[in-house]
């Protein structure tokens, strides 16, 4: 029962979540509403359940850290810092303007709660890489959860900081993989191929998940085993999701990776959101 | 006289000792830690030497999230990769985050020897100069690296440390001044100044002997700190000696030469001006010395960019 409630606030969390950072893009008229929707059950779950988090003391070194390597899905970060308290709900409507503490791309310099700056694709997880054997070498309870693209897994980056996680045996360090099948050119399939990334990960050394990324009860879950999970190896979930996801006109559309809604779409966006496709 | 040592050896040494001191410096190599002196010290500090194989932009990155928390890494490869093959790494991972990562790049121009154009690093330091926040320094010999190397560590921010890996020719006494940001000034002349560094500085010196010879006194300034440039010694220099010759081992774009031009020209100081470095080519094979003169590196090269300077003063 108390699962139940969890599982429904968290739900109506991913709503809210939704609801914001689409308002967030239409303020600005500029920002990435497909893959900040596809990734929005997931990261309800991080911010509001799963990371050890102080918000009036953002630089907490015990704290959970999280690296938005897909940094250009920040407006679902900045929704999420902002709904829990790390800055004023009304410093969203700066995204994008001269002088804003909400940059284009994720900046640890201006923002509290950002933990790395990211925006070249690749880079975050060789920093989460980073961050992990730090807190190992200091014994540090403070895990590490890094976002990324399924298109973000063409860069080679990432698989040079996977070797490296698996050699240095970090099972603090959690991937996430956004896996919505779209980049900004194409589909997945068309642009790069990504073959199987569950065993591609495995064959990196990774203890791999797959689940269902718009599921709050299956996150719930996958963070449930991982946290019970003891094996000296980082972990991949792989979360199969949808580009887009929530906003019937935007799911699965490439054209949606980094466009603004004007303000019918915007109206119409919220209208299905609040009816909970999601 | 060369120094009695490599400076990868010195470097090794140093950072062990500083090792010892401050438990937060760690080091990230990408399988070239044996050329640079570094792995070595894997021996007495396993938890603190780390290895991520040949990926050297990841080995920025993870020294980027190491820096994140609270870490001092310090990082070692080829300085044609630092420059070239990390240099959206340096920007984002490190410079643009704002974070403590000191970044070390060996062999650099000539120094590549036999490695070849692929390997001659002649951009580097024009590369890493652009970078904002980035401090660049190049010592000259053993003595000078081991104080540049502490000095590089008290800096807040992003140092790229040019490294001549093998035995330098010996100018400075262990335990010399260090001062980041103020250029040496090794010989008092009064005709000319040669600003150089690196491996260039020993040239310059050499250029000094051959033209005092001739009634020609130079002065040279080892301009050990590229970014911050030390302006006000080049200021100096320009109006008592009225000339000024660079030397660097690098392409003559954008690098040390370029830097001072810059001083040069937005002061008004109107001195008869040379750059020595590598005319826009890519390096090849050869032992140092003969690419110093295929490149036009040499001594003697310096001494005769210095009386091009004082004929065109003459004329003026």
């Amino acid at each position: 029962m108390l699962q139940n409630n969890k599982v429904l606030s968290l739900e109506e969390t991913a709503i809210a979540l939704r609801k914001t950072l689409l308002t967030t893009i239409y303020k600005a008229q500029s920002g990435h509403p497909g893959g900040s929707l596809s990734s929005a059950d997931l990261m309800t779950v991080l911010y509001f359940d799963e990371l050890r988090l102080r918000p009036h003391q953002p630089k907490w070194p015990e704290r959970d850290r999280f690296v938005l390597s897909k940094g250009h899905v920040c407006p679902v970060l900045y929704a999420c810092l902002a709904m829990r308290d790390f800055f004023p709900m009304e410093e969203l409507d700066h995204l994008r303007k001269f002088g804003s503490i909400l940059q284009g791309h994720p900046d640890m310099k201006r923002t509290p709660g950002v933990d790395i700056s990211t925006g070249s694709l690749g880079q975050g997880v060789s920093c989460a890489v980073g961050m992990a054997i730090a807190n190992r070498r200091d014994q540090n309870p403070g895990r590490v959860f890094c976002l990324l693209g399924d298109g973000e897994t063409n860069e080679g980056q990432v698989w040079e900081a996977a070797e490296t996680a698996s050699k240095y045996q970090l099972d603090n360090l959690i991937l996430l993989v956004d896996h919505n099948g779209l980049q900004n050119d194409g589909t997945c399939q068309d642009i790069m191929p990504p073959r199987d990334l569950a065993e591609k990960f495995r064959a990196f050394g990774f203890q791999t998940y797959q689940i269902d990324g718009h599921s709050i009860p299956a996150i719930l879950d996958v963070f449930e085993r991982i946290r019970a999970h003891q094996g000296g190896q980082p972990y991949a979930v792989i979360a199969k999701t949808v580009k887009g996801r929530g906003v019937s006109f935007m799911e699965n559309v490439v054209a949606w990776h980094g466009q603004a809604p004007n303000e019918q779409e915007y109206l119409q966006a919220i209208q299905e959101i609040e009816e909970g496709l999601s | 006289m060369l120094d009695n040592m490599d400076m990868k050896t010195a470097l090794g040494e140093t950072l062990a000792e500083e090792m010892r001191k401050n438990s937060s410096l760690v080091l990230v190599g990408a399988d070239l830690m044996g050329a640079n002196g570094t792995w070595p010290l894997h021996g007495e500090f396993p938890d603190r030497v780390i290895n991520v194989g040949i990926a050297e932009a990841n080995m920025v990155g993870v020294a980027a999230g190491l820096a994140a928390c609270g870490k001092l890494p310090v990082c070692d490869t080829f300085a044609a990769f630092m420059a070239r093959r990390d240099y959206d790494q340096v920007f984002i991972s490190v410079a643009y985050a704002g974070l403590n990562v000191k970044l070390i790049g060996s062999d650099p121009g000539v120094a590549a020897e036999m490695n070849g154009g692929t390997h001659m690093s002649f951009e580097d330091v024009a590369l890493m100069r652009t970078i904002p926040t980035m401090t660049v320094v190049e010592p000259c010999d053993c003595a000078q690296l081991r104080q540049a190397v502490k000095a590089m560590l008290e800096v807040k921010g992003p140092v790229y440390l040019r490294l001549y890996r093998k035995k330098p020719h010996k100018i400075y006494e262990d335990g010399c001044r260090f001062s980041l940001g103020r250029a040496d000034c090794l010989t008092q002349g009064r005709d000319a100044t040669v600003i150089a560094a690196g491996m260039m500085v020993w040239n310059a010196l050499q250029a000094a002997e051959q033209l005092n010879q001739e009634g020609i006194h130079l002065r040279v300034l080892n301009m050990h700190t590229i970014k911050p440039l030390d302006k006000a010694a080049i200021i100096l220099a320009a109006q008592e000696t009225g000339a000024i010759v660079t030397a660097e081992n690098a392409n003559y774009f954008n690098g040390l030469g370029s830097a001072v031009a810059e001083v040069i020209a937005e002061n008004s100081l109107s001195v008869p001006f040379q750059r020595v470095g590598v005319r826009d080519q890519f390096g090849e094979v050869g032992g140092t010395s003969y690419l110093m003169e295929r490149f036009q590196l040499t001594a003697s090269d310096i001494a005769q960019a210095v009386k091009s300077c004082l004929k065109r003063r003459q004329i003026h």
